[in-house]
């Protein structure tokens, strides 16, 4: 039976407000036993592997972006049988109502959420905040072990990447459509080639692509770590990006993690129905032979002719 | 290698390894915290850029009746459990020692944790910068302690 979508002010104004739950409402639906009867279940994602064992959302259970999601032998996710194994382990079934949350503004949440929406699952959402507002607001954590039970199954499906995944043929054929690069200006500008503070992941060139406009991903979050209202990001997206209503639009950062966060903003937020993210990202873009780089803060022209 | 060093990449090798990324969370939860000399003076401690998580590290040379040893001390954010695991796995394997011996710890070290799998290859790194990083401060000379 599906889940209601969470319905509030702020929610509301999004084109898709069935995306996102807020902390308030998960409560509530695990107070009432939702987690337990397995109509929904509630998956931690961080960027830290060790984190969600030091407490974790009562009832959650963890997927591990390396170590679950990623293929451990090609650069690419997991296949349908890879997944319908993850997600039957993890108590999950086809028709699961999903609710993930993780550390850091959900930027790992959020890219958990697109490779499950790779796979088709139909009814996954963010909570909105993520693991900090839920801690800052005093609720409960437990390092109690999750007693998962096992879903009766979970269908082999293949991925469908090409609505919202962007190979490097994609974005060279992108030619003269927004990009939105989301790394740090540091990285954009091609100063680094890795996030300050960050390990250094071996990139041979720096810079952007050409055109892409910089729309650092964390602007899209508010200091409590909830996605900014529709009207903000309008202004940052369509205002200051300049994207138009209709775009086709490719978000990209470093492996992929960031611009999912920025990807789940332009398509659920604010509606755009064609938006890849290109998880190649800069590590393949700035390691790539014969591919156009700008360098600086301008957004560069992309080369007549090669 | 170290003798106690060895012991605690024995015990890594002796789990399967989902039982590895338990004991790596044991020794997180065992990471020292700084001295309180250190709280009014963060000059003295240097960020391993190298790592996912903020992680500080600084290395002092102190004088005993045995001779010169080399002590480590780290900082790391409890929302950075695998970090502060590996910062707590090179404390207890190598706070004390002479600086020959740690100089002499295999730069590879890290790998033979057998965490490499469970952790993966970009966070292991982390643990390989900073192992590299007490390694150069000690060649390059201690600053002896407060």
């Amino acid at each position: 039976m599906p889940v209601a979508a969470e319905t509030n002010e702020k929610f509301a104004a999004y084109a898709h407000p069935e995306r996102l739950v807020s902390t308030d409402w998960l409560a509530a639906a695990l107070a009432d036993g939702a987690a337990g009867n397995g109509s929904i279940v509630v998956v931690e994602s961080d960027e830290d592997v060790l984190l969600y064992e030091t407490g974790h959302i009562p009832g959650a259970v963890k997927i591990d972006w390396h170590t679950d999601l990623n293929d451990d032998v090609a650069r690419d996710y997991i296949d349908g049988a890879a997944f319908a194994e993850l997600a039957a382990a993890k108590g999950i079934s086809r028709d699961t109502t999903v609710i993930v949350y993780g550390d850091k503004s959900n930027w790992w949440a959020a890219y958990a959420l697109w490779v499950f929406t790779l796979f088709g699952h139909e009814d996954v959402r963010l909570l909105d905040g993520g693991r900090d507002k839920w801690i800052a607001e005093g609720r409960e954590l437990t390092t109690d072990a999750t007693n998962v039970t096992p879903s009766a199954g979970y269908p082999v499906v293949e991925r469908n990447d090409a609505p919202i995944r962007a190979y490097k043929e994609d974005v060279l054929a992108h030619l003269g459509k927004p990009l939105i690069d989301v790394r740090s200006p540091e990285e954009y500008s091609g100063e680094r080639t890795h996030m300050p503070a960050y390990p250094q992941e071996g990139t041979l060139r720096g810079g952007h692509i050409p055109t892409a406009a910089s729309i650092p991903w964390a602007r899209a979050a508010a200091a409590d770590g909830t996605y900014r209202s529709r009207a903000e990001l309008e202004a940052l997206y369509l205002g200051e990006a300049g994207l138009k209503e209709g775009d086709d639009v490719v978000a990209y950062c470093r492996i992929g993690e960031r611009s999912s966060h920025t990807w789940f903003a332009l398509k659920y937020l604010l509606g755009f129905d064609t938006v890849r993210n290109y998880d190649g990202s800069w590590t393949e873009w700035g390691n790539s032979v014969r591919v156009p780089i700008a360098k600086g803060t301008e957004r560069g022209e992309w080369p007549a002719s090669n | 290698m170290p003798a106690g060093l060895a012991e605690i990449v024995k015990d890594f090798q002796d789990l399967p390894e989902r039982e590895r990324l338990q004991l790596l969370l044991e020794f997180s939860r065992d990471l020292p915290p700084l001295p309180e000399r250190f709280a009014n003076h963060p000059e003295l401690l240097e960020q391993v850029l190298e790592c996912q998580s903020p992680l500080f590290v600084t290395v002092e040379a102190e004088k005993t009746d045995d001779g010169d040893i080399v002590r480590l001390y780290f900082q790391a954010p409890p929302e950075a459990p695998t970090t502060r695991g590996f910062a707590s796995v090179l404390h207890a394997g190598l706070d004390g020692l002479s600086a020959a011996e740690i100089l002499a710890v295999p730069d590879d070290m890290p790998e033979l944790l057998g965490l490499t799998r469970a952790v993966s290859p970009l966070r292991m790194r982390g643990m390989s910068a900073m192992l590299g990083r007490i390694k150069r401060k000690i060649a390059g000379g201690l600053r002896p302690a407060a």
